[in-house]
């Protein structure tokens, strides 16, 4: 039998969901408290986002991604936070038991009061999308093009073609025209883009580089490195329209499809999932199915702005601290969350009635809408409607239930969020 | 002696050319296998359906129907002492038809006819006991039980570690083109050089016709057959325990979906012929053919945990047997395997017995004093009990430090390819040894790792690294030197 660390909260991850979760939890008044990171700094996907526009609502400034990350591991640092870098979580189970490796340390088992799952996303790869053709050089992924240019230096091509107008994506198709590269497309299945507005401007209309919505790549030729991609527009079964192809002479196609949160980890120790958000099921205070296991940030559900994480994440810090230290509030019951029309992936799933509930639905706009309304239904009974100009999938929608509407679900068995023509309450 | 002069030279380090070079590293004697790739198993060893058939397949007195029973015969006993991932998992064939339960019962009494052993037919109760999650329109199936799964390429590098391990030399970008022969030597030129021996061994896989034709006036035709297919992740739980084929077709062994010997799901493949032996790109008719026939097995199939797609060509002689032996219409001293196609990963330890020996008592080459025996391959980080972890920790602190988060490859297992007698020399080459990048993922987060310390061992410039050899270069510059 090993030996096992027996600590408080363990935080697994020190990207910012994981750094806001420890000081949060650190400053709920939990003394025994580790941070394990696989990098070997923390700060997660951050340190490789140089570019800026993090923090306007947390910090009210524009910070870049580095920038906003030290903020969360000076506090830490001050607050005297054990951070673990270079240390790779292996498993959790169910008891709340987690190994992990690192170079410093080796096998080491840990033993914990409260776990914070914060392990982040990755990137949906070119195999997860069934497009033929070669299996060239040439092909990356939006957040590996992003690491070699701006953590190693160097560019991973010269003419690229961008498939998904994910958020990286965007990011990367500025970065490599600013390095020099020719970016000749970035081509979206969908109808409307997956990234922020604000991308789509900055990145690729102040660039003169084209967005080719409903069109996806068909065909990837090139023996050795990448030679070059044919492009097809989409039918509305998003099915390629023959006669339709256009092709493009290019090295490099980079890959911004979407999003995974990395719940491996999550499902061994038996958290039950959600396959809207392919993320747990959670309650408002980010407790799993597994009493004592939380999840906050992109491991969750994949957010937009790491401003939303990090609050979402201080929220899970602060009740592992308190179920930790038995100092959980009473829960009368609880009420199940769902998916209405027009909506995506609702987190938290359930809300735990207690006296200290603070509520705030997150989710996603199935489709693009114009001048509707975000109505929430306890048992079929509109409690709350707000009105929301534009609606997009790629921008997540918060909305925040105020003390005197959240008094309104105590008696209620489900609650709806929908998307609604008309103001219902 | 001059400095390219060889006893043997063996054309092609697929899994049967690294099967010859080990047993011809018993032998005395100078031998060097030249290889048109960047490394050993580039070809249709590395994408194939990593089965070890039975045998009951090929028809009986074919030189396939030989070297599949003997060759499967000898894995058990040549995986373990490799260190290669086998499973003895068996395998099934499934009928649907009358017509396919009448080919189960010649499929068995051939497969006995060929020597197999441990071939039973079972109807389809016996079948959904087994193997629940079958088609239930299922009406009976061949059981073989001495079927199993391999890694491919495994098997292939660990063939050549041992043979490196023994003296024999690899020589990779060595392309063959031309053969001339005078007084007893040949004078083989690949690559641009010319390498001498007194032997030479045609393994040219899919390129074993155009070799065959430099070698002979008698010509086979090799007509590449590509495969395509599609790879599961290891966390979708694969339905069956078997290997789950059809009933075989004209064009081979039809699809299967089988485990793999690394818990991962296989679809596939389809069979196409094509002209380019080269050309192992996937094609939406064919990965749609592959998902469509696999339904027949499995019902419930489908794509969502799909990390890749690849394509293999299998080496199809248009006279449908492989070649084993002395060149017919060649010079003395020309030893052929032609034509190997499926099943000749199973058959490749047993082509590789009687080649090798055949072409070194050609020789009268003397059998070495100092043979080792293999260093078997380590046995993967992924697959280690926690106590087994802790240990190799405290053996080696860069077990700690685990580069590809999804298949959970350690810095150690990275810097071990890179310093093994045939060492990794691209990240596919990496990949294939260790599984970096081989996971869910398909290295988005551990390949910028993996060429720091390709560059670390091999004194490369990150420029310099390449995907898979030749000009699949990864990066084409630096960043623009700023203000």
């Amino acid at each position: 039998m090993m030996n096992e660390i027996v600590v408080d909260v363990l935080v697994i991850g020190a990207g910012p969901a994981g750094l806001a979760a420890a000081i949060a939890a650190k400053k709920e008044g939990v003394s025994n408290l580790v941070v394990l990171e696989r990098e070997d700094a923390p700060g997660g996907i951050l340190r490789q986002c140089i570019h800026n526009g993090f923090g306007l609502h947390r910090f009210k400034e524009e910070l870049t991604g580095p920038e906003y990350a030290q903020k969360d591991i000076d506090t830490a640092m001050e607050m005297g936070i054990d951070i673990r870098t270079g240390t790779t979580v292996l498993s959790v189970d169910g008891d709340k038991r987690v190994t992990c490796v690192s170079k410093a340390r080796g096998f080491e088992v840990y033993r914990a009061g409260a776990v914070v799952l914060a392990m982040g996303c990755r990137e949906r790869p070119r195999g997860a999308l069934g497009t033929p053709g070669s299996r060239c050089a040439g092909i990356y992924s939006a957040g590996t093009a992003q690491k070699y240019v701006n953590l190693m230096g160097y560019m991973p091509g010269r003419e690229v073609v961008i498939l998904g107008s994910g958020d990286i994506g965007l990011i990367m198709a500025r970065r490599m025209t600013l390095q020099g590269a020719k970016v000749k497309a970035c081509v979206e299945l969908m109808p409307y883009s997956s990234g922020l507005n604000r991308n789509i401007v900055q990145c690729l209309n102040d660039y003169d580089i084209p967005l080719y919505l409903s069109h996806t790549v068909v065909d990837i030729e090139g023996r050795e490195r990448l030679t070059g991609v044919t492009v097809a527009r989409v039918d509305e079964n998003r099915m390629p329209i023959p006669g339709t192809e256009i092709h493009f002479d290019c090295d490099t196609l980079l890959l911004s499809v979407g999003l995974i949160p990395e719940n491996e980890l999550t499902q061994q120790c038996g958290v039950q999932m959600c396959a809207a958000t392919s993320g747990a099921v959670v309650d408002d205070t980010l407790e799993t199915s597994v009493p004592g296991v939380f999840a906050c940030g992109n491991v969750l559900h994949v957010h937009d702005l790491v401003d939303f994480v990090s609050e979402e994440s201080f929220k899970a810090g602060r009740a592992a601290a308190r179920y930790a230290m038995g100092r959980t509030a009473k829960t009368q019951k609880t009420v199940a969350v769902q998916d209405g029309a027009g909506v995506r992936g609702v987190v938290p799933q359930k809300i735990a009635m207690t006296d200290e509930m603070q509520v705030n639905l997150m989710f996603r706009p199935a489709n693009v809408y114009e001048n509707k309304y975000i109505t929430l239904y306890a048992d079929g009974r509109a409690v709350h409607s707000v009105k929301k100009r534009i609606l997009t999938p790629g921008e997540m929608v918060n909305l925040p239930l105020a003390d005197a509407v959240c008094r309104q679900l105590w008696d209620a068995n489900v609650l709806t969020v929908a998307v609604t023509d008309t103001k219902e309450a | 002696m001059n400095a390219s002069m060889y006893d043997i030279l063996l054309i092609g380090a697929g899994v049967t050319g690294c099967a010859v070079a080990r047993v011809l590293s018993r032998y005395e004697g100078r031998i060097a296998v030249l290889e048109k790739g960047e490394d050993v198993a580039v070809g249709a060893s590395k994408a194939n359906s990593g089965i070890v058939h039975a045998g009951f397949d090929a028809h009986t007195g074919t030189k396939k129907a030989y070297y599949n029973v003997k060759g499967a015969g000898m894995y058990p006993q040549l995986a373990a002492e490799l260190g290669v991932p086998y499973q003895n998992n068996g395998s099934l064939v499934l009928g649907f038809t009358d017509e396919d339960l009448e080919t189960l019962k010649e499929l068995k009494t051939q497969g006995e006819a060929n020597g197999v052993e441990g071939l039973s037919l079972l109807d389809k109760q016996q079948v959904l006991d087994m193997e629940p999650m079958v088609n239930p329109a299922v009406t009976g199936a061949l059981l073989a039980a001495t079927a199993g799964i391999v890694s491919p390429y495994e098997m292939t590098i660990a063939l050549a570690y041992h043979a490196a391990q023994n003296g024999v030399e690899f020589v990779f970008d060595a392309p063959v083109e031309s053969i001339d022969y005078k007084d007893g030597i040949f004078t083989v030129t690949a690559g641009g050089k010319q390498y001498q021996a007194r032997a030479v061994i045609n393994c040219a896989g899919v390129h074993s016709g155009h070799v065959r034709g430099m070698l002979s006036a008698e010509k086979v035709a090799i007509v590449p057959r590509r495969g395509e297919y599609y790879l599961l992740d290891h966390t979708v739980k694969c339905p069956f325990t078997h290997t789950m084929f059809q009933c075989p077709g004209k064009m081979g062994k039809g699809v299967l979906v089988t485990p793999t010997a690394h818990g991962n799901v296989l679809l596939g493949p389809s069979a196409e012929e094509i002209p380019d032996g080269d050309d192992t790109v996937t094609t939406r008719e064919g990965l749609d053919f592959v998902l469509e026939k696999c339904r027949l097995t499995w019902p419930g199939v489908n794509t969502r945990g799909a990390i890749t797609a690849f394509s293999g060509n299998r080496a199809h002689c248009t006279d449908g047997d492989f070649h084993v032996g002395a060149v017919p219409g060649a010079s003395e001293g020309a030893f052929e395997a032609t034509g190997v196609e499926s099943p000749g990963l199973t058959a490749a330890p047993a082509i590789g017995e009687e080649l090798g020996n055949m072409a070194a008592a050609y020789l009268k080459l003397p059998m070495k004093n100092d043979y080792q025996p293999a260093v078997p391959l380590n046995k993967a980080f992924f697959a280690m009990t926690d106590e087994e972890r802790a240990d190799a920790c405290r053996r080696d602190p860069l077990y700690g430090n685990l580069i590809c988060r999804c298949e959970q490859v350690t810095e150690a297992e990275i810097r071990d390819a890179l310093r093994r007698p045939v060492p990794a020399r691209s990240l596919d080459g990496v990949k294939r040894r260790t599984r970096a990048g081989m996971g869910r993922c398909q290295g988005g987060f551990c390949s910028p790792r993996v060429v720091e310390i390709i560059c670390e061992e091999t004194g490369m410039d990150p420029l310099e690294v390449t995907k898979c050899g030749g000009e699949s270069y990864l990066l084409t510059g630096t960043l623009k030197k700023e203000g």
